[in-house]
């Protein structure tokens, strides 16, 4: 805890947010497997985990309707590096 | 925005003075505050008498797109914000008692001094989404979704103008009080909420696109006659926690719980409105909130409400003040505006034209 925020640099982060999606900050691309950009509308993005999102890859809150839950290596909320 | 019509002594007081300058008649400006201090005591409940909300209104819209005809001078004038101080008094109390029972488990929570100090920012995010998850519901937006009629959406548009054609605006005047995550977090949402620097994607934008789609009038504050004083009381609890450096744990936990019980109902007033068989030109603020607020809601949770608590933790109650405040606003005006259609009425004060 007390965690200093990222410092300013072109580092990406990844955040696995406890029983909700993957928010990807950075500098990035979200591509289909043969390369397409798929549409984005904004630099932070929520990634679905739950697979229940109705607007995949990116997150729309259903998480929270059926009671997904994460267990997640090591403290909860921490952001890994990719 | 246009002044509009007075709701009662007070709105009237402030009308006439506004109609003139700072300076130039100091005992109407007395007059005017010993007006409000005098009724003040004899209002019930603040957050339903118009004349209040009106007068706060249009007092917190001095700090935005201002008044037309009304110079800016009066934006930093003492005796406007004495007046301003007098009304927030008995509104913010009035808040924290209508906010208090939406506390439930987390008021335990903040009953001990101690508690607050051990919270981290997954703590604070935890206890938000606890909070998010008891609302009662999506009444409104499951009623929009698959029973309201044109009428009923054009009404649900005018209620919601008044802060989505500003909106973002009022949580902004919190950045420079806050720093390190809790800064970094709220402008990463508020660039979203500003379109990224796009114009076109800011979601005031996006709205008023919405509101042309049916009809109306996209213009700041052109149906400010028409809402119920409630309607105005959600944006002024806004402006209150905003322009009070003293609530700034209350503005990151009232942006963290209107993220948090946003895009599910945003889903289903979209799709209320492809029912009615309207595009996306109207849809994309629907759509929009339903992909932003799933990120936002994250940010919001736990980077600006938690990081907050973590260096202030002494702010975790009003994190809690403004987040259940918003609660407690929210049920009123769904209750009102449900109890208006349920008995085949409008939610309305008076009839909007049905198209500009």
């Amino acid at each position: 805890m007390n965690q200093n925020p990222p410092e300013p640099s072109t580092e990406n982060f990844i955040v696995v947010c406890p029983d909700g999606p993957i928010l990807v900050r950075g500098d990035f691309e979200i591509v289909t497997p043969s390369g397409e950009p798929v549409p984005r509308q904004r630099k932070t993005v929520a990634l679905c985990r739950c697979g229940a999102s109705a607007i995949k890859p990116y997150c729309d809150g259903t998480h929270k309707l059926i009671g997904f839950r994460t267990e997640i290596p090591g403290k909860p909320g921490n952001k890994v590096a990719p | 925005m246009p002044i509009p019509h007075v709701r009662g002594p007070i709105s009237a007081g402030l009308f006439r003075l506004l109609a003139g300058s700072p300076g130039d008649d100091p005992a109407a400006q007395a007059a005017l505050q010993d007006l409000a201090a005098a009724r003040l005591p004899d209002i019930e409940d603040v957050i339903e008498d118009g004349d209040v909300q009106l007068t706060l209104f249009c007092l917190y819209e001095l700090h935005y797109g201002g008044l037309d005809g009304v110079t800016d001078r009066w934006e930093w004038n003492p005796g406007l914000i004495a007046l301003r101080q007098l009304l927030e008094e008995p509104f913010e109390r009035t808040l924290r008692d209508a906010a208090l029972p939406y506390e439930g488990p987390a008021q335990l929570d903040s009953a001990q001094p101690d508690s607050a100090a051990g919270l981290d920012s997954d703590a604070v995010a935890d206890i938000l989404f606890g909070l998010a998850a008891q609302d009662g519901g999506p009444g409104m937006s499951r009623h929009v979704a698959k029973k309201a009629t044109l009428k009923q959406l054009r009404e649900f548009l005018i209620h919601k103008s008044i802060y989505q054609l500003k909106e973002a605006d009022p949580h902004t005047w919190a950045i420079p009080r806050l720093h390190g995550r809790a800064k970094a977090a709220l402008v990463e949402i508020q660039a979203d909420e500003y379109g990224g620097g796009r114009p076109d994607r800011m979601h005031s934008t996006l709205f008023a696109r919405t509101m042309r789609g049916l009809g109306l009038d996209d213009r700041y504050g052109a149906y400010a006659d028409a809402v119920p004083p409630v309607s105005l009381a959600s944006v002024n609890v806004m402006s209150l926690f905003g322009l009070n450096r003293r609530l700034r744990g209350a503005v990151a936990g009232h942006l963290a719980i209107y993220e948090m019980t946003s895009s599910r109902p945003n889903q289903l007033y979209g799709n209320g409105f492809r029912r009615l068989g309207f595009g996306a030109d109207v849809t994309a603020y629907f759509d929009e909130h339903v992909e932003a607020d799933a990120v936002h809601e994250q940010i919001a949770g736990r980077d600006l409400a938690g990081g907050l608590v973590e260096s202030e933790p002494e702010l975790f109650p009003d994190v809690l003040f403004g987040a259940t405040a918003v609660m407690a606003i929210d049920d009123r005006l769904t209750l009102h505006i449900m109890g208006a259609w349920d008995d085949g009425e409008s939610s309305l004060r008076a009839a909007v034209p049905a198209a500009v």
